[in-house]
């Protein structure tokens, strides 16, 4: 159901940009959907902006733990082939990808 | 002959130890089990994705030769578990409850994985979830959902509804889950079993395939609280393949849950939190509660009010912080290294190959969180939603801190309502208010556990008992005192 206010915050429009930004090929009844499912919960969410919190320190993080490093040792990584077994393509014992430039001329 | 299913997992260990049974006899009992009840996407409770009847009646042949041999075992050898999907298991398949990650199989263990395995633990498989943990319901598992063994109509909590189902209907003692923003607990209390979430960082998180890393903790489920304490000290402690993972002694919650057995809380003082009650919650739930408040008051604690006033914000800073961390955790999902792979025929670029399996392979929960996520992050929206909720993340912290500095235990229901039926809720939002309780331990990283607390219209209530960071040992007095005075209610069969 649509809430009170007449224009969603979020568009259609809104939700194209959004997928394109997260690599995600959503079909045009998907972008109808998630306007509405995401007006909504964004509009729940958009909550957070009623304390006051000018004078608070934002936390990342529930540990506060820095720059943990480990020794720099030369260790054994996994074998090339059982990490290639599960991808979706292989050739020459690297993982193929489909073509990254346009092909011009 | 002994219910070999119905035991708890340290009377198991112990038969194990002893001679009395074999770990072979208690796996195959257990293997029996899943085979009757457990069924599958169309009929049965289906908390099992994959079951590893010949990895399990290895694992179990191999204590029993440990223990023919002479050679000392550990408190859970020979013990059955089940292992929720998110955690990779090696050279057994992994799928996090996705389509994008179908027919995968690990290549590594995680931490987890390998301490089980060396404490004697025999890993039955690998059980249903909502995708990438992401639900209060397993309804969101590509794979279909699990069904509450209380009533096979219901859910049975998420997003580890099938390691809590498994437990609950007999099918393993123990099981793993993983909770973000309740997804032990919730199930846990929807199911009438235990289940704890860790401090933030006592339990390692290399090899969960992660989901909002800042809040992501495995921890344990069992059917008592000994049980869960056992479990819990077989797979926490520091791991440096985790640079979150904390560096300290594992809290001795075994010892304190034997000491909470005693049923003396005299001397503990218990805050009741204002904000996680009342509006929101069933009556039945709160009635539930505050029988078992004045339990804990029977058994000598004192209870006192507190008020966290951040809490009432934690729903908000949750659902902006969580899909955050994850629509960056998800991009590793670029249809390159492993999993699914869609439209590559040769006309296709790498982005739209990208785009096209991220599309078929992630469900619609998966793709919500990633876009909110998206839309928290990007320029000129970032410091109004994901800043502002690292903020009240906080003050949540700190309404914790001020409440520990009065108590030593805080408690709330666990959930507010009972088990709901499959396919009741279909509002995401709605769903989100599953987590209402269990959101401000998650943002503070504080430990928590669920225990039964009892039933409101015939489905298991939960009693959550929150501790300050890493006092989890205190959550496993409380709850064992609680246990000792009010026996958990038994599934019907």
């Amino acid at each position: 159901m649509p809430d009170s206010h007449l224009s969603p915050r979020v568009s259609t429009s809104d939700v194209a940009h959004l997928a394109r930004l997260a690599r995600l090929a959503v079909t045009d009844a998907e972008l109808d959907t998630f306007a509405q499912q995401l007006d909504v919960i964004l509009g729940a969410v958009a909550r957070v902006a009623e304390l006051d919190v000018a004078d608070v320190q934002p936390m990342s993080h529930a540990v506060a733990l820095t720059n943990v490093f480990r020794p720099d040792e030369v260790r054994p990584s996994l074998p090339r082939e059982d990490v290639l077994a599960g991808a979706p393509a292989v050739e020459d014992d690297k993982f193929r990808v489909p073509r990254i430039l346009a092909e011009e001329a | 002959m002994t219910d070999l299913i119905r035991l708890t997992a340290a009377e198991t260990a112990a038969k194990v130890a002893t001679g009395e049974v074999s770990a072979v006899e208690v796996a195959q009992a257990h293997l029996d089990r899943i085979a009757e009840v457990d069924g599958g996407e169309h009929g049965g409770v289906h908390a099992f994705l994959h079951v590893d009847t010949d990895g399990a009646l290895a694992a179990a042949k191999a204590i029993d030769g440990k223990r023919a041999a002479g050679e000392e075992l550990g408190p859970l050898a020979g013990v059955p578990l089940a292992m929720k999907d998110v955690v990779v298991t090696r050279g057994l398949p992994t799928t996090s409850g996705s389509k994008i990650l179908q027919g995968w199989i690990p290549p590594y263990d995680a931490t987890i994985t390998t301490r089980i395995k060396d404490a004697g633990i025999v890993m039955l498989g690998k059980t249903n979830m909502d995708e990438f943990a992401m639900g209060s319901s397993t309804e969101n598992s590509a794979y279909g959902p699990t069904r509450n063994p209380w009533d096979q109509t219901k859910i049975p909590g998420g997003s580890s509804g099938g390691s809590s189902a498994a437990v609950a209907a007999f099918e393993a003692p123990l099981s793993i889950g993983t909770d973000t923003g309740g997804s032990i607990r919730q199930p846990a209390a929807v199911t009438g079993i235990v289940g704890h979430k860790p401090t933030y960082g006592a339990v390692s998180r290399y090899g969960l395939i992660a989901f909002s890393s800042s809040l992501d903790q495995a921890g344990p489920f069992a059917r008592t609280v000994l049980d869960t304490a056992l479990l819990y000290e077989a797979i926490a402690g520091h791991d440096p393949l985790d640079s979150t993972s904390l560096d300290v002694p594992v809290a001795p919650v075994v010892a304190a849950a034997r000491e909470g057995a005693n049923g003396d809380l005299a001397g503990v003082k218990v805050g009741v939190i204002r904000e996680l009650g009342g509006e929101g919650y069933e009556p039945g739930v709160t009635a539930a509660f505050e029988a078992a408040v004045a339990t804990l008051k029977g058994l000598g604690a004192e209870i006192v009010e507190v008020s966290c006033h951040s809490f009432d914000y934690a729903l908000a800073a949750y659902y902006l912080i969580a899909p955050s961390e994850c629509s960056s955790n998800l991009a590793r999902f670029d249809a390159v290294r492993y999993g699914l792979r869609v439209g590559d025929d040769g006309n296709n670029s790498l982005e739209d190959v990208m785009s096209l399996t991220r599309e078929a392979g992630f469900g619609p929960e998966v793709k919500r969180r990633i876009m909110i996520g998206t839309y928290a992050l990007s320029s000129g929206y970032y410091d109004a939603y994901y800043g502002q909720a690292q903020k009240v993340r906080r003050l949540i912290a700190d309404d914790f801190n001020k409440a520990f500095a009065q108590v030593d235990v805080l408690v709330s229901p666990t959930a507010p309502t009972v088990a709901f039926g499959i396919g009741e809720v279909l509002d995401p939002l709605t769903m989100y208010k599953n987590d209402l309780a269990t959101l401000p331990a998650s943002l503070a990283g504080v430990p928590a556990i669920s225990v039964p607390a009892g039933l409101s219209e015939g489905l298991p209530v939960g009693l959550q008992i929150i501790a300050p960071t890493l006092q989890d040992d205190r959550c496993f007095k409380v709850a064992a005192a609680f246990e000792s005075a009010s026996p958990f209610p038994e599934i019907p069969s």
